[in-house]
């Protein structure tokens, strides 16, 4: 017996690995882009998201080189103590601080038996100098990116550090009105948010009522409309966007909220049908009977029987469309673009033609995926649910 | 159907449907039927649509007239002066990555799923495994794309932010220009794809093995079989329609992909697939003959997947 369960446990360590191996795959690569937003963007720039934990640049440098007679803390020779700001000011950049490391003292060599430091141990040196004497504090994490981020801050410091010295680039107000700055990821965020919840809603009501007609109503041509609409599926965005994007310039649609909600709902129609009608025909028949023998007329059976059953397909049918409609890149590109800009169109034009940093990067796609996640996690069950109904589109 | 038989009582009056239909056959006619024709007319067109395909041949260069956006979007990228040429040319075209992704990313995410999905099954912690797998399914492939462009970052001499070339760096390597290098940086971005669609495969496919009874699994144990037989000569053939289906949906999205390859290399240095290109013939140079040309030729792959999806609702309906 006990032997078997031994046996068991060691058949299933590599199952365990398996998984755990992928897990690890699936988690890493995020995990890292999390604790990059996180990070200060000179420690982001020069060590690997990894080495987070580890001691700090230059603490090991200046404890090989210069602790033993400057003290752990710097602060052992009193009339050259490391943590005075303005002493460790007069070393700008590494190479003034070789040459003092070189020079003599007091006509006795600086560093006596200990060897110059090289170039790179310096500069860690120098770093760590700064750090301990206070000029050029970095934190081990900081939420400054995820504020440079939400403003459209693009210089070189950051957002705070530019507006308490006032000078903040043009386009920055340092105050709240940044929050809508058009390069931001704030006012993405709500562009995002006023594209995505009307191109969700609508499309479920229209798919409510084409699915029940489709599933309880008798007309001609039902199968032969329903099996188009089922073809209609798996049609590719690309085919019909050009069309699309010359009727809207000539309607002046391009770039306005309606022409995305209109394109969405067409475009997520045969799904968001097809979907409704299953579950709605997969509802006990009975139940209409007994409604219209009640003297129900098809609009009350509708909206007091059909939608009441069917909030189960269309919480699945919503979460689809709201991650579909967040997520996608192809239609804001063409239809909105640059005027009013979603959360993807930003971070996709951070990449390709601004080149913004790492720290910039990742605090703004980690933004783009709050919502998504936060939606995803919780109504997890719905999402699985609506996927297995048959998910093909886009 | 589950109305193939209505009773009486619920026919009332023929116009009825057609009101609860009304919006969605409108959105779907303007949205996605007209544009469909538009935009086959569109790609017998010349730049801006003004004129015949045919007026845009070059004297003394081959020319297929009205098909002569055809001609572009088929030919353009390649070599056709020996079949050595041809054939290095192809696998560098939008079509050879386009089948190289159908091939590699397709069968990386239906067998990884698939695996997982069995694996998952033997273990305590399966909901949270799956969980996980499936996650990036909510992120979109624009901030995947962030998250591995980042993992495969290029450093400089001394410092490997990118955790792929620290790892080869701290193993004694060189550090590997993953996104730059041909060949090599369509195998980069086609891990995304599978990275992002394996939670995709993986919960279909996990549904389906669930559904295949115990009591046959149970009957081949008694019977002596191994689990390897009994997962390829009995869960395997069970559920082979549904990997059937996952395969056919899977192919569709990558036929149809273009954000991970817009966002991460924006189809240069040879990792350009057909979605990409029909984008950056629109709406870069702005040719609307030969940006819908591609997608017609995008949607001629599709037809054959249409054909299918339309089979397998009506074999469905007549099952029910």
């Amino acid at each position: 017996m006990n032997r078997d369960r031994i046996n068991k446990i060691l058949n299933q360590i590599p199952t365990h690995f398996i998984i755990i191996f992928m897990i690890l795959i699936w988690v890493v690569p995020t995990l890292g882009l999390l604790i990059t937003s996180l990070r200060p963007v000179q420690a982001v720039n020069t060590s690997g998201w990894w080495t987070v934990l580890s001691p700090p640049r230059g603490s090991a440098e200046y404890n090989q080189y210069c602790a033993s007679c400057h003290g752990v803390e710097g602060i052992a020779i009193t009339n050259a103590d490391l943590t005075d700001p303005e002493l460790i000011s007069r070393f700008p950049r590494s190479l003034q601080l070789l040459a003092t490391l070189r020079a003599d003292i007091n006509s006795q060599p600086h560093m006596q038996d200990t060897p110059v430091p090289e170039d790179q141990a310096a500069a860690d040196i120098a770093v760590h100098l700064k750090k301990i004497s206070g000029i050029d504090e970095q934190p081990r994490f900081t939420f400054s990116n995820y504020i440079d981020a939400l403003v459209g801050y693009r210089g070189t410091r950051s957002y705070q550090k530019d507006c308490a010295a006032g000078t903040a680039p043009l386009d920055i107000h340092c105050d709240t009105s940044d929050l809508l700055n058009p390069r931001g990821m704030g006012r993405a965020f709500v562009n995002s948010l006023l594209v995505t919840i009307p191109a969700t809603f609508l499309p479920i009501l229209f798919a409510a009522f084409a699915g029940y007609a489709f599933a309880w109503l008798d007309f001609k041509g039902r199968f032969l409309l329903f099996s188009i609409l089922v073809g209609l599926q798996v049609v590719p965005l690309q085919m019909t966007l050009v069309p699309i994007s010359r009727l809207y310039a000539q309607l002046g649609l391009n770039g306005t909220f309606l022409g995305v909600w209109l394109f969405h709902t067409g475009f997520g129609m045969p799904y968001a049908i097809y979907l409704m009608r299953n579950f709605l025909g997969s509802l006990p028949r009975d139940l209409f009977e007994s409604a219209y023998l009640d003297g129900a007329s098809h609009w009350t059976a509708f909206y007091q029987l059909v939608i009441p059953l069917a909030m189960p397909a269309i919480a699945s049918l919503g979460i689809f469309q709201f991650l579909w409609v967040w997520n996608d890149l192809l239609v804001a590109l063409v239809f909105l673009g640059g005027t009013t800009p979603v959360m993807t169109y930003q971070i996709s034009n951070m990449v390709t033609s601004l080149g913004a940093g790492w720290q910039l990067l990742t605090a703004s796609a980690f933004l783009s995926m709050l919502l998504p996640m936060i939606v995803f996690f919780a109504l997890q069950r719905y999402f699985v649910r609506g996927m297995l109904a048959g998910a093909v589109k886009g | 159907m589950a109305a193939r038989s209505v009773p009486n009582i619920m026919k009332q009056g023929k116009l009825a449907p057609w009101l609860y239909l009304l919006p969605a056959l409108l959105v779907m006619t303007f949205f996605i039927v007209y544009p469909m024709i538009n935009t086959i007319s569109l790609s017998f067109s010349n730049k801006d649509g003004t004129a015949s395909a045919a007026t845009t041949c070059v004297e003394g260069k081959p020319c297929w007239g009205i098909f002569e956006n055809y001609h572009y979007a088929l030919t353009a990228e390649l070599d056709t002066s020996s079949f050595s040429t041809f054939w290095s040319s192809f696998w560098g075209s939008s079509y050879g990555n386009t089948l190289k992704w159908i091939v590699l990313m397709v069968s990386g995410s239906v067998g990884l799923g698939l695996t997982f999905a069995v694996l998952a099954d033997r273990v305590k912690y399966e909901a949270f495994a799956k969980s996980i797998i499936f996650m990036p399914m909510a992120v979109s492939f624009v901030g995947a794309g962030i998250i591995w462009k980042f993992v495969y970052d290029y450093g400089t001499k001394q410092m490997q932010i990118g955790l792929l070339n620290a790892v080869i760096t701290s193993l004694g390597g060189q550090p590997v220009a993953f996104l730059s290098v041909p060949q090599l940086n369509t195998i980069a971005l086609l891990v995304v794809g599978v990275w992002i669609w394996t939670g995709f495969c993986m919960t279909i496919l996990s549904a389906s093995l669930k559904a295949v009874p115990d009591e046959i699994i149970e009957a081949a144990r008694v019977d002596g079989a191994q689990e390897w037989t009994i997962f390829w000569k009995i869960m395997i053939p069970i559920i082979m329609p549904t990997i059937t289906v996952v395969i056919t949906i899977m192919v569709i999205n990558v036929l149809k992909l273009f954000d991970i390859v817009y966002v991460m290399t924006g189809g240069n240095f040879g990792t350009n697939v057909i979605a990409n290109r029909m984008y950056t013939e629109m709406y870069k140079n702005f040719n609307v003959g030969r940006g819908t040309a591609i997608a017609v030729v995008l949607v001629l792959a599709i037809i054959p997947f249409i054909y299918y999806n339309i089979r397998r609702f009506i074999a469905q309906e007549e099952m029910r």
